[in-house]
Order: C-alpha cells, then structure tokens, then sequence
C-alpha cells in the first residue's frame, strides 16, 4: 500500500544536542505503526516535527504526497494529522464537550453539528459522565482520553499518539487497544504511536521502529524488533527474551 | 426567540435578567437628574467593560490600552461633526473602522514579531501614550486645549446629531450595553467563541486542533476595538469636550478595566455587576465626605485600589461567579459557558 507518511532524512537539534538525525521511515495508510525507543531517543521532538511544533533543519516530510514540513500545527491539522500531546494539554477552564467541541470544529462549520459529534465521541471514550466537568478537574487517564477524544474530533486521516496508555490501568489499556483497534478497521485510520506499555504496542502495531540518540536503530514487525540484540541493548533489557 | 437567546441561561436567571431589563428602562420616570447621570456612568463603563472582556476575558489577550479606542471614536466622530457636520450615526462607522484599523495594526505587530503576554500589554500601553501625544499637537481637533462640541440644548432631544439630555443618553447606552451582553453572548457560542476560549487555556493545544492563532486573535482584537470605539462616541457627545491628557490617558484605560475584573473577567455579568459596584460605591463615598465636609482629593483612587485589593484577596474570579452558584442562576454544571 501507499505510504501515507513520508519522512527523509529529518533532522533537528537544540543548540547542538542532536535531537533527531536522519531519520527516515513510511506510515503505510491504513497501518498502525509503533514509535518506541529509551527516554530522550527523540520520539516526541520526531512527532513535534510531523505536527509543524518545530521546523526541520533537515529533511522533509510528505503527507499524501503533499510536503508539509515547515506548515504550521493548524495547517497541518486541517491537512488531516491529529495529534496528543504526551504532556496532557487540556483546555482546563472549558468542560470536556466543550473541549471535544473545539476539535470538532476542524471538521464542521457550526456549533450544533460539532456538539453531535462530541456527544459520540465522549461516549465512545467513556467519558460520558464526565461531560459537563470541567477539563482540570479530571484524572490523568481521564485527561489521556479527552486527548484522545479531541484529535479524533478533528477527523484526522492519521493519528499521532503520544504515550496515551502511560497511567491506565490494565484493563483500561485493553479498553483504548480495542477502540484503537476499532477506528483502524472501521475508518481505515491510520496511527502512528509513540508507546511505551509493550502490552498495547505488541497488540496493535504491524510495524514498529525503534529510535535511539535520534537515529533508528531497527524497524520491521513486531516479534522480529523484538528479537533484534541492538533493541534488546538499548530499551527492552535482556528479559524481555 | 427569546428561547433561543436565552440558550444556556437558566429559567431563573432568565426572569431575572427580564426584571432587571424593565426596571432600567422605567428608571428614569422615577429617578432623579443626579441618579440618572450614575446610571450613565454606570452603563458606561458596562458596554466598554464588556469589549475588553471579549479580548482578555475570552481570548486572553491583555490589553492595558483600551483608552486608546475610546479616544480614536471620539474623536473621529466629534471632529467630523464639528468640521463636517456629519451626523454621529455616520461618524460612529468612521469611528469603528479607525480603532478596528489601529487595533489590526496593533494585533498584527505583536503576532508578526511574536510579542505576547505582558510584552503585548505594554505594546498596548505604549500606543495609547502615543495617539495622546499626537492629539496633543494635533490643532486640527484643537490639539491639548481641547477639542468642544457645541453644547446641547436640553430642551430638545435631537437624536440624530446625538444633541439632547442625559435621559436620551442614559437610554442610547442601555441599548447599546444591552446589544453588546446579547452579541456576546452568541458569540460565545460561535465557532469562533469556542476558538477565543480554547486559545485563552492552551495556545498550543488550540493550534494542534486546527485554530489559525493569528486569524483568531486577529479578529477578537479589531472586534473589541471597534466595540470600544462605539462607547467613546458616546463619550465624545454626552460630555461635549476632549482632552488627550483625559482621553487617552493610561488611567482612563485602567479605569476600563476594573469593572470586569471586580465583575469576573470571561463573564457576561462580570463587566454589568462590577460597574454597578464600583460606580454606586465610589459614587456613594463621594456623598458621604461632601456630607462630612471632608474634601481629600485621590479618594476614588484609593477606593477603586481597596476594591481590587479584597477581590483580589476574596474573590479571585470576581464578584459574579461566587454570586451566580449563591443565587442558583447558573445550570447544573461545574462549569462552562452557562455560567458566562
């Protein structure tokens, strides 16, 4: 299949630490790839570089064919990548519909339609009973959800997911896997997620890179990545075996 | 209609609201020219109170230069009366499309140059003391003599060239306070309403989500200055003069802004209740030491500081928040546009 994410050759460094060098890899579309990789491997300055929060200093990124590196977050919202942030960003003073609402609103023009599409969507996130809280109030899994719950709400092609598992409970993490799971068949919703509970990676990724000091260090399917003695070295520890 | 205006506006709050509405416009059968001339002020500093609120209560742009507004609609609308004859229901669009102007420029430097936050406000300030100076040496519009309307007949009300007594301008105010609570309220609940609040609590997040910041901000900085435009036509021809030392002064912009931070700033009642509080108040002090036949200049100042000082310290949202869950006014919500 078509890669619907197309990235050469990215670069980036913060006053001389390299945050992010050379890094090339596909998202097919339709796929869901993981993004894992020891703290400070550069997985969230990679998805801050997609999502338009910093330029490149090198490379590009195509999304359907269409270059965006360099686009501001907006433009490349409205191009069709949605994305949470690791550090939760909630609109803490607004409820979480009206949270909801605000991403839905990239999809439609009026109020009362994005309402509706809220209204779906915290349900399907469980949310539900909270729909009228106010966003600060929330727990921490509660506000990975309204994270979630937002980005979709921008009807995004593609997915970024940052570390939205770190925190759920076991059964709360089967939860998000299967909804995850279900948007990839139903919508054809392509994901790329950084991840550091294995437990979610291994069961919805076809494909996994593995980052390290900026560079990828192994890229392939799951059980192969996880064989592999460099990733073993770096993150998973000799155990994982 | 009224269903659809009062849309997130409790049942109670509602009546409320409409008992308020007929008590003020019946107010001056019964009030007296002193009263009427503090419901003016009053309304006043609600309608101006309210399109700063738009901009940091909503958006959380911080703007310590609203004079600067007040000042352009009054003189644009006063200098085209009195060199042109031009009627103010003209003038005030000049008046509007000159501040909308000043504040685009304003807006778009700081967004172009990345100037936010307090730096931002100062921008604001700086470009007050700048139309002052200006209109200081300007002779056309009588430079820092002043700049004199001729003065109403009272006998007459002449609504067309806004000449005539305080009554008609107590109730051209009302209107127009009444107006800006009503397009508030509905821009709220726009899309753009939603995109001022989501870029009031989190920038980033808002721009992930698809907000255009500099459009959005953009816009909410050229609509609150061409709002507060509006309220310095009113001034201009309900006091007849103009200084630039009063105008555009940065006292008159503090001034502005304490009703909706007394009120509850990013509240619709915020700017309503805290003129009415402020102005009553300081107004009442100022009977009680005439009365005491005490004259010290600088107590309104004083008065407006302790003010803020215990809203401050009791009261961090204001006045209207607190007040609105002890009347039962807001829905069952924790929180949200219903209780704005």
């Amino acid at each position: 299949m078509a890669a619907l994410l197309n990235i050469k050759g990215l670069s980036k460094s913060f006053s001389g630490l390299k945050a992010v060098q050379e890094v090339s890899f596909e998202v097919p579309a339709g796929e869901i790839v993981g993004l894992i990789g020891p703290n400070g491997a550069g997985k969230t300055t990679c998805f801050n570089l997609i999502a338009g929060v910093y330029r490149p200093d090198a490379g590009e990124i195509h999304l359907a064919g269409s270059r965006i590196d360099g686009w501001r977050p907006d433009q490349i919202c409205r191009a069709g990548i949605g994305r949470t942030f690791q550090l939760v960003k909630p609109f803490a003073g607004l409820t979480v519909m009206e949270n909801v609402i605000v991403g839905a609103l990239n999809q439609v023009g009026s109020v009362r339609a994005a309402q509706g599409i809220s209204e779906h969507l915290i349900e399907q996130l469980g949310l539900a009973g909270k729909r009228h809280a106010a966003a600060g109030s929330l727990t921490l899994p509660d506000r990975k959800r309204l994270e979630v719950a937002r980005a979709l709400a921008t009807a995004p092609r593609m997915l970024l997911l940052d570390e939205v598992m770190a925190g759920l409970r076991p059964t709360e993490t089967d939860r998000m896997v299967a909804l995850f799971r279900d948007l990839n068949a139903s919508l054809g919703l392509t994901i790329l997620m950084i991840e550091h509970v294995m437990r979610a990676v291994m069961a919805l990724s076809r494909r996994i890179i593995v980052l390290h000091h900026g560079q990828v260090i192994a890229a392939g399917a799951p059980d192969e990545v996880t064989r592999n003695p460099a990733v073993l070295e770096c993150y998973l520890g000799e155990e994982a075996l | 209609m009224s269903g659809h205006w009062f849309d997130g506006v409790s049942p109670r709050a509602a009546k409320l609201l409409t008992l308020l509405c007929v008590a003020l416009v019946l107010f001056p059968l019964i009030a007296s020219d002193y009263l009427i001339t503090v419901l003016i002020l009053i309304l006043y500093f609600a309608y101006v109170g309210q399109a700063w609120n738009l901009m940091m209560g909503f958006a959380g742009q911080l703007s310590l230069g609203h004079a600067l507004y007040v000042g352009l609609g009054a003189y644009a609308a006063a200098a085209l009366y009195v060199h042109f004859g031009v009627s103010p229901w003209i003038g005030l669009w000049a008046a509007m499309a000159i501040a909308a102007v000043a504040g685009g420029v304003i807006g778009f430097l700081a967004l172009r140059f990345g100037v936010a936050g307090v730096y931002f406000a100062i921008l604001t300030i700086a470009f007050a003391e700048f139309a002052r100076l200006a209109f200081d040496h300007w002779p056309w519009v009588g430079g820092s003599a002043g700049f004199f309307l001729p003065v109403a007949n009272y006998a007459s009300n002449d609504l067309i060239n806004l000449r005539g007594s305080p009554t008609m301008f107590y109730y051209l105010l009302l209107a127009m306070t009444a107006a800006a609570f009503v397009s508030c309220h509905a821009l709220l609940r726009s899309r753009a309403g939603y995109y001022w609040l989501a870029i009031r609590e989190s920038p980033e997040a808002a721009q992930a989500l698809g907000v255009d910041l500099f459009r959005y901000k953009m816009y909410v900085v050229v609509l609150s200055a061409a709002m507060t435009s509006l309220g310095g036509v009113i001034f201009a021809f309900y006091y007849n003069n103009l200084f630039p030392e009063q105008v555009f002064h940065i006292s008159r912009s503090i001034e502005l802004i304490l009703a909706p931070i007394i009120g509850g700033i990013g509240t619709l009642f915020g700017p309503i209740i805290g003129a009415f509080l402020l102005t009553t108040l300081a107004e009442g002090l100022g009977e009680l030491m005439r009365l005491l036949g005490i004259d010290v200049p600088g107590v309104k100042q004083v008065f407006y500081g302790l003010c803020l000082l215990v809203v401050v310290m009791f009261l961090p949202d204001g006045v209207w928040p607190p007040l609105a869950r002890r009347l039962k006014l807001e829905q069952q919500r924790s929180q949200g546009l219903a209780e704005r």
